[in-house]
């Protein structure tokens, strides 16, 4: 069913129904009485759809789609890994599933300790004191954490910090972040190499500096040597250290942010701890400290009383509330069973599988694309186009070509240091047999840039559509069904 | 390292570092400091097998009381089709990743325009996005919306009737953006419309928000609110519970311009609070502050129909420190759940559960009065959620409906508490609530 195009709305014919109710046993209390005023005038114009109408439709546009378990997703800064069934059937557990957020602690315990061994397994993992996991997702995270940073400065009355320093490679949301935490962004240039320039970081460092944002390794795959040098520095200054976790997976069993020297990061638990994208959400984005900042965590916070119980703490310090309940609960259900899974024995393989995994794709792939920083990378790595420029084929053109191959394609034109960037993560979780064939068709996807150009240009060719006018679709935009059929 | 996720065999390994050029996988971490290379094995439990973590969780789960809910609060216990689970965990939707490639993510990107056209009906606001964390979070967002239309205006009025746990949201985002947040009174459990008046006075205010039906489950009358706003240049939110707007005065019809709140409504399992969904609805005017993604309809180079994320110049990978949001997800899948729950239900089935919602609260309403043991607050219309006084220690009637299995009247103000029916509620069971309360 590839040309399956329905929307729901089509499907729709009055007087079809796709549910069953109960029968109204109260009846004398209609609905009916409330006052004209408060009611709406005119329907929601929802479709009328058999139930069966409903599992064939979702089912079929389903298969318009690709996913970490149709194939390969070389996503550099994603993290796509596999994601464990046994997750998605814990999640579920009608024990935890059926739980109101503000039911009392007492009835909840199962829950509060699921959310506090999660947070601590995390610590342990991060090298840092504690962690809250209300953030909704990795971007979320950030922002709570860059509230964790300026709440420590403001509660010192050290005012004047209001500056965060963000290197030129960083992920945009880093500066988007900062600048709805109401922080100014100074950045600090990367050297040829990659790595941030400390000597441009230096003449930076004042008492305005709030702190910097990290990712390390960066969003070039390459880990920050002089991390250590950085950190002294921006702490002799009265800044702290933000870890942006988006790139922790290759970490995993190496090494640690606290004992980098970072005071704060977010751990994006569907990139690292397995939990799926979904199509880009939910997520979840927990936020560690050190133990200095432990009370600026936002509310409410989980914590152990000394009889083994668990409760919601409300700290006076706190940045405040940033969710509505204790975040994305099942989300976390499943990164914990992640955890339980691999144990303290296997968890340990993830970074460097991860590494190896992606140095492995770089050195086969390096004769056909360019690779503009040599040595050893992390977890991903960076290509600024084919190693062959004079095709006039682009790196839009090489992701394109992949959806005809049956991958998806990597992250393309980031980071911006390079102008056709092509990022690459292949994750701990793919085979040397699955990397041999991905290797295979980058070189023939090369290769036909070289001989047959125009096929490349023009893909993909053999999915369920091709490219899209996009410029329309911006300039006109239309964002709903009744817009459409006005058309 | 052999372990079911890693595919690793020793000789792939092997050969793959040959392929690198160095000898061992700790050669691969030579550029780190040697003083930060971890020693040993983490402080964590030891590997469970499959049988061992259900066991694990079994157990936990022994730890949690299901209860009989009647409370609300922002969290409600709606019907949940079993169709819903089963789709949404498809693979295909599940395991995706943003539909930044649309060729291969049409699937996606079409239940996201079904989901913002669905949400539009509702809210009768053209432009929805892709959705947001969940309902407060939302608001926060609409606040910074108003903020960065308003251009130079500062101030934004929430009233005091909102969930308490969305004035918390909004107030954190306020103030670390540097947003002056007032708070506009309640009067006999509504916004107070002349201290509003009174507040807008200035001219600085960019936004006012409001909610309906609010945190004492009053659905409240905005008569007048939008022209009040409207003439000092201010930009009208109103916060909605997205089920309750099938029957109720839509944002669109109080003359909102933006919308806001939580999906969860539409049939989603209360998972101990998340995932949920927010949604953020505005007029065509607002659409290029809209925060996160959106999804247009458009053509392919053959001219076929089909969808894509689109107006991505707002958002914060292209416009980094510039972008009024730094959000860049949705809760999608999540998006899916209410998508999918809405067309099942259809304009009809959301009427009934509102019917069904509104007879069993009344019924329970009526019945907690008549046990003398409650009397009314304010005397409002309501919908499935409603606060009495309690004439009695509002301790002892939670702990006593606890003994009962229950989990009932969250204590909105001092001594009055909060009761809510879903459609999911039988008249048995309300009735076991009151004959529990005439008890004591």
């Amino acid at each position: 069913m590839k040309y399956y195009d329905k929307l729901i709305f089509e499907l729709s014919k009055e007087g079809r129904k796709g549910y069953t109710l109960p029968e109204n046993r109260m009846k004398e209390y209609a609905l009916s009485a409330l006052s004209e005023g408060l009611k709406r005038t005119n329907e929601p114009e929802l479709p009328e759809v058999s139930e069966f109408d409903v599992v064939r439709h979702y089912t079929n546009i389903s298969n318009k789609n690709f996913g970490v378990d149709t194939g390969f997703y070389p996503l550099g800064s994603c993290t796509m890994k596999y994601n464990p069934k046994i997750n998605e059937e814990i999640s579920s557990l009608p024990a935890f599933a059926c739980l109101h957020p503000l039911q009392p602690a007492s009835t909840v315990q199962g829950a509060l300790e699921v959310y506090y061994n999660l947070s601590h397994a995390l610590a342990e993992i991060a090298g840092l004191e504690e962690f809250t996991l209300n953030p909704f997702a990795g971007a979320h995270g950030e922002l709570t954490g860059l509230m964790v940073m300026r709440q420590y400065h403001m509660k010192r009355g050290d005012l004047k910090r209001t500056k965060v320093i963000v290197p030129d490679s960083a992920h945009g949301t880093n500066p988007a972040s900062a600048a709805v935490c109401g922080l100014q962004v100074v950045e600090v240039k990367s050297k040829p190499d990659g790595r941030i320039d400390v000597e441009d970081l230096k003449p930076l460092l004042d008492d305005t500096i709030a702190g910097i944002m990290m990712t390390n390794p960066n969003t070039l795959g390459l880990f920050e040597s002089e991390v250590l040098e950085i950190a002294k520095l921006v702490h002799a200054c009265g800044g702290l250290l933000y870890y942006d976790g988006a790139n922790l997976n290759p970490l995993l069993g190496k090494c640690r942010p606290g004992d980098m020297g970072f005071d704060i990061m977010h751990i994006n638990l569907h990139k690292t701890f397995s939990t799926p994208h979904g199509g880009g959400g939910p997520g979840s984005g927990p936020v560690g400290v050190t133990k200095a900042l432990v009370d600026y965590l936002p509310n409410p916070q989980v914590r152990k009383a000394a009889d083994g119980t668990f409760y919601l703490h409300h700290s006076e310090d706190s940045l405040g509330r940033v969710s509505g309940f204790v975040g994305n609960f099942a989300v976390m259900m499943r990164a914990y069973t992640y955890i339980l899974s691999l144990g303290k024995e296997y968890i340990k393989y993830v970074g460097p599988l991860a590494t190896l995994n992606a140095n492995y794709i770089k050195e086969s792939l390096k004769d056909a694309y360019y690779l503009p920083i040599e040595g050893i990378c992390k977890h991903e790595f960076v290509f600024d186009g084919l190693a062959d420029k004079s095709t006039g084929v682009t790196t839009l053109d090489v992701a394109k070509r992949l959806l005809d191959y049956g991958y998806h394609a990597p992250t393309i034109y980031f980071p911006l240091l390079f102008h056709q960037s092509i990022m690459i993560e292949p994750t701990e979780t793919e085979s040397l047999e699955t990397l041999d064939e991905f290797i295979d068709v980058m070189h023939r996807v090369a290769k036909e840039a070289i001989e047959c150009p125009d096929d490349v240009k023009t893909a993909p060719h053999h999915t369920p559509v091709r490219r899209l006018d996009e410029t329309t679709a911006a300039k006109h935009p239309i964002l709903n069904y009744r817009d459409l059929m006005a058309l | 390292m052999n372990y079911k996720y890693f595919p690793h065999t020793e000789a792939d390994i092997r050969h793959m570092l040959e392929r690198i050029g160095v000898n061992s996988l700790d050669d691969l971490y030579a550029d780190v400091p040697e003083s930060i290379i971890l020693k040993k094995d983490y402080d964590l439990p030891s590997s469970m097998s499959e049988t061992e973590v259900r066991d694990f969780f079994r157990k936990l789960g022994d730890k949690n009381q299901s209860l009989t809910i009647f409370a609300g609060g922002g969290a409600y216990d709606h019907y949940a089709p079993s169709v819903i689970p089963q789709l949404i965990s498809r693979s295909e939707f599940l395991t995706a990743y943003t539909p930044y490639q649309p060729e291969i993510s049409q699937g996606t990107l079409q239940y996201i325009f079904e989901f913002q056209s669905m949400i539009s009906e509702l809210t009768g606001l053209a432009c929805t996005n892709a959705s947001m964390y969940d309902g407060t979070t939302a608001a926060a967002e609409a606040m910074l919306m108003a903020v960065a239309a308003g251009k130079k205006k500062n101030r934004v009025l929430i009233s005091e009737t909102v969930q308490p746990n969305t004035l918390e949201v909004v107030r954190t985002y306020a103030k670390f953006h540097g947003v002056q947040l007032d708070v506009i009174p309640a009067q006999d459990g509504v916004t107070d419309k002349a201290a509003m008046e009174q507040k807008l006075e200035a001219g600085d205010v960019a936004g006012v928000i409001v909610c309906s039906p609010n945190k004492y489950g009053i659905i409240e009358d905005f008569t007048g609110f939008a022209d009040a706003i409207h003439a000092k240049k201010g930009l009208f939110i109103i916060q909605a519970d997205p089920s309750a707007l099938a029957v109720l005065k839509s944002p669109a019809e109080w003359g909102a311009d933006i919308a806001c709140g939580d999906g969860q409504t539409l049939g989603m399992p209360l998972n101990y609070g998340g995932p949920y969904v927010g949604y953020l609805s505005c007029t065509k005017d607002l659409v290029r502050k809209l925060p996160g993604r959106i999804v247009g309809a458009t053509k392919d180079v053959d001219g076929k129909r089909a969808f894509v994320l689109t107006l991505q110049a707002r958002e914060q990978h292209i416009r980094r420190e510039k972008a009024n949001s730094n959000i860049c997800s949705n809760q999608s899948l999540m998006a899916l759940y209410v998508t999918i729950y809405m067309a099942l239900m259809g304009k009809q089935g959301l009427r009934e559960v509102n019917e069904l919602s509104y007879s069993g609260a009344h019924y329970l309403h009526d019945g907690l009065i008549a046990t003398g043991k409650f009397e009314e607050l304010y005397d409002r219309p309501f919908l499935k959620e409603f606060t009495l006084r309690s004439l009695l220690p509002t301790e002892a009637v939670q702990q006593k409906l606890l003994d009962n299995g229950i989990f009932g009247g969250i204590e909105v103000e001092e001594g009055c508490l909060s009761f809510c029916v879903t459609e999911k509620r039988t008249k048995e069971e309300i009735d076991q609530l009151i004959a529990i309360i005439k008890e004591m």
